[in-house]
């Protein structure tokens, strides 16, 4: 009788066993190549932050959602006033900081009166330097004052550096990130991997899973064995020349979508000879697009002809405005006053499309008699030398903020570009609130930058996230930087 | 030596004849290489090995067989720079050491045991990383952890010569003792020096290898073997030849000087080995 029941017992628990086995796991493992310096979207500009916290831990007024639409966020409703300059949101009730404190209207004041303070570290300050006053109407009705229309100011609330934080733990948000996100987070391993988990009061619709770890894992190599050995569920941005590993392997998928990243042969155009229009055009004539679009991303870049991402409706194809044409290249040379061409540095971030595009393009321009030297950088030193001190030829680099081309407007931006007629275009680009006239004039923009070929532009970065088979809702494309797991879930 | 008493060695001679094969392969990529090696097309790369690119070409296109040829150049070039900056300083320091004793012999002493506390390859990272990468830093950085080794080599070998009797004859000749160390001790340590240099390049072409694929040693557009690796790494599942052609080359290279140094040692002096015989016997 003994033996039967305790054979019973192991039957029962065995059964509960596999059904374990069998339920449907609410825990994700996604591979991160970059470790972020730290955890607070709103004080740094590395992508890295985003892709762990944005609209996971922390949450906007507004939402980007994947296609890059604005969607209500912790404002569920707005209206915009005649003249385009006042704005008043209307926040969701009941929602609370992870920390268990309320979430009102003093806290979106907050959030934006220390993003524009004189010592704020907020990468991206510039984007709200149009807010001239936030008011607080009731603890739920929020009122922003914009000193002028910013056709862009939607969008730009919903970005990772405008999320809302608490003034209670804003200052302890590198560390210990407090938001109002689906997911709060537990514990940072530095140097291995950041623990986020649902947290149980979130205002919205709860999300699938229940925990999510970001592993980071810098090397290709590494990263192709955690995903083979299941260690990683997935990553969002695959190095693409190990994809075919991925292909046709039904246990993954692997997503191709779009990113932001304008990848460009970026140009000191103060610094001769490449302030000669001549010379900028011989270069463009001398770049075999897709010679470095195989050979740095596999295939998988778009090719752009001007400073605009290629999915964006305002986007004009000008990539024929200087064609692949080595002969018009020399002559155009001999023209400037370089018929034998001339010597330039080309200074590399220590990206792989940045090293392997930049050994294409000093073959090719080899061709033409322009021999570049290439110099290898760390981060830390190009954003010294080159962004900082524009103390550089030509470098290689992928601009990822989404609709940047008012940084030609600026000509105090690194490669010098200092054009009066682009300068007023920005100017009544951003003060212009109607869809038609705004793409008309992003438009022109577009072809004007694009004819004075300030820069040489290469292609649209991809995004190829490789992901279990068995996962579904990751972004596909990638219109701001984020990881978002709201959607992501298991199926059978 | 004779050529007969050469060929007892047959290690010697398999070791060194391959030794020279790259050798003169890579002295040929100074003037003549199948394909230059700046020549990128995208439109031929991943060829797989046959009559017009006999090792195939890289993700960029390029003639294996010349990256190989030029990289085993740049190998050999920063192994022999840094073995002459190591015998260059490290046999002088040694012999101090052991015609002066005392205080200058305990300095060399301490120096090397300080050297030698740390491993050599750590080091070379820690000044490739402080001057920045580069294939001359390599050299710099290979070169000084061979000092020690090579002060110890001569401090030994002149100590064990220095009891002689014709070295006591040079001192009652009136030599100085730098004079003695000159032109007595050091022709009589030559072949122990010439055989730790053996090994010193190998030891240094596996560790150029080693800086260029963490990104210290050797930077694009130059290459050399462990450049290669590191740029075959992220494709080794779905192009392992890429990463086996520069592996193979490395791993051949080093057990040939590796073969050569022992049969030099055994050719040039075969007191050594008896010596070393009698040692493990005894």
């Amino acid at each position: 009788m003994r033996v039967t029941k305790s054979f019973a017992l192991a039957s029962a628990g065995l059964l509960l066993a596999t059904s374990l086995a069998f339920a449907q796991s609410t825990e994700i493992r996604v591979g991160a190549p970059l470790e972020p310096p730290a955890l607070d979207p709103t004080a740094g500009a590395a992508e890295a932050i985003d892709v762990v916290v944005y609209q996971n831990v922390f949450e906007g007024l507004t939402r980007i959602d994947q296609t890059g639409a604005v969607q209500p966020g912790l404002a569920s409703e707005w209206t915009v006033s005649e003249d385009g300059l006042t704005y008043r949101f209307t926040l969701n009730d009941g929602v609370t900081f992870h920390d268990g404190t309320a979430f009102d209207a003093e806290d979106v004041k907050f959030t934006f009166e220390r993003i524009l303070a004189e010592d704020s570290v907020n990468a991206q300050k510039a984007l709200y330097e149009a807010i001239s006053a936030v008011t607080v109407v009731d603890p739920l009705t929020v009122e922003f004052t914009l000193s002028r229309p910013d056709g862009l100011f939607l969008f730009n609330i919903g970005r990772g550096d405008a999320v809302i934080v608490a003034p209670e733990s804003a200052a302890n948000n590198a560390t210990d990130p407090i938001g109002t996100g689906p997911f709060a987070f537990v514990q940072w391993d530095r140097g291995s991997r950041v623990i986020l988990e649902q947290y149980g009061p979130y205002w919205g619709e709860k999300p699938a899973l229940t925990k999510a770890t970001y592993v980071f894992i810098g090397d290709t190599a590494t990263m192709t064995n955690a995903l083979l050995a299941g260690d990683v569920d997935g990553t969002y941005n695959f190095a693409a020349e190990a994809l075919p590993v991925f292909d046709g392997n039904p246990q993954f998928k692997v997503l191709v979508g779009s990113t932001e990243g304008e990848t460009i042969l970026s140009t000191n155009n103060a610094k001769s000879p490449f302030d000669k229009l001549e010379v900028r055009q011989a270069m463009a004539h001398a770049l075999n697009r897709q010679d470095i679009i195989d050979g740095a991303t596999y295939g998988y870049g778009v090719p752009i002809g001007s400073h605009f991402a290629p999915h964006h409706p305002y986007y004009v194809d000008l990539t024929n405005t200087y064609p692949y044409d080595l002969d018009k290249a020399r002559e155009l040379l001999a023209e400037a006053g370089y018929p034998d061409g001339f010597s330039a540095t080309l200074k590399l971030p220590p990206v792989n499309y940045a090293r392997v595009s930049g050994q294409i393009i000093a073959s090719e321009f080899a061709k033409v008699g322009i021999k570049l030297e290439l110099i290898n950088m760390e981060w830390a030193q190009w954003l010294e030398d080159v962004f900082a001190n524009k103390d550089f030829d030509l470098t290689i680099i992928s601009h990822v903020e989404p609709f940047d081309i008012g940084i030609y407007a600026n000509p105090d931006y690194y490669f010098g570009y200092n054009n009066p007629e682009v300068q007023a275009l920005n100017e009544t680009l951003n003060a212009t609130t109607d869809e038609a006239k705004r793409k008309e004039l992003a438009q022109q923009m577009q072809t004007i930058i694009a004819q004075d070929a300030v820069n040489g532009f290469l292609f649209e970065l991809a995004q190829t996230g490789v992901w279990n088979a068995k996962l579904e809702g990751m972004w596909q494309n990638a219109p701001v930087e984020g990881v978002v797991l709201r959607d992501v879930h298991w199926v059978e | 030596m004779s050529w007969r008493n050469m060929l007892k060695h047959p290690g010697l001679v398999i070791g060194l004849s391959a030794t020279v094969l790259f050798a003169i392969l890579a002295l040929l990529s100074l003037i003549w290489t199948p394909y230059p090696i700046a020549d990128i097309s995208i439109a031929r790369r991943f060829a797989t090995p046959g009559p017009e690119h006999w090792l195939g070409t890289d993700q960029l296109g390029r003639d294996m067989l010349s990256l190989i040829m030029s990289g085993t150049l740049t190998s050999f070039t920063v192994g022999a720079m840094a073995v002459l900056i190591g015998a260059g300083i490290g046999v002088p320091l040694g012999l101090a050491a052991a015609i002066y004793g005392g205080p200058v012999e305990w300095v060399v002493l301490r120096f090397s045991d300080l050297a030698f506390a740390f491993p050599a390859v750590v080091i070379a990272i820690l000044i490739a990383t402080l001057m920045g990468p580069g294939a001359s830093n390599a050299v710099i950085a290979i070169g000084i952890f061979n000092v020690p080794v090579f002060a110890q080599v001569a401090r030994g070998g002149a100590l064990a010569i220095s009891t002689l009797d014709f070295v006591a004859a040079a001192r009652l000749a009136g030599l100085s003792r730098p004079m003695i160390a000159l032109r007595h001790l050091l022709p009589n340590i030559a072949s122990l020096i010439i055989v730790q240099g053996t090994i010193q390049l190998s030891l240094g072409i596996l560790a150029e290898a080693g800086l260029s694929y963490i990104g210290l040693g050797t930077q694009p557009p130059a290459t050399s073997l462990g450049l290669m690796l590191r740029d075959a790494q992220s494709l080794f599942l779905i192009h392992p030849w890429l990463s086996l052609a520069p592996g193979l080359a490395i791993v051949v290279i080093v057990i040939a000087l590796n073969i050569a140094g022992d049969g030099l040692r055994d050719a040039l002096d075969p007191r050594l080995r008896n010596r070393g015989l009698a040692n493990v016997a005894g």
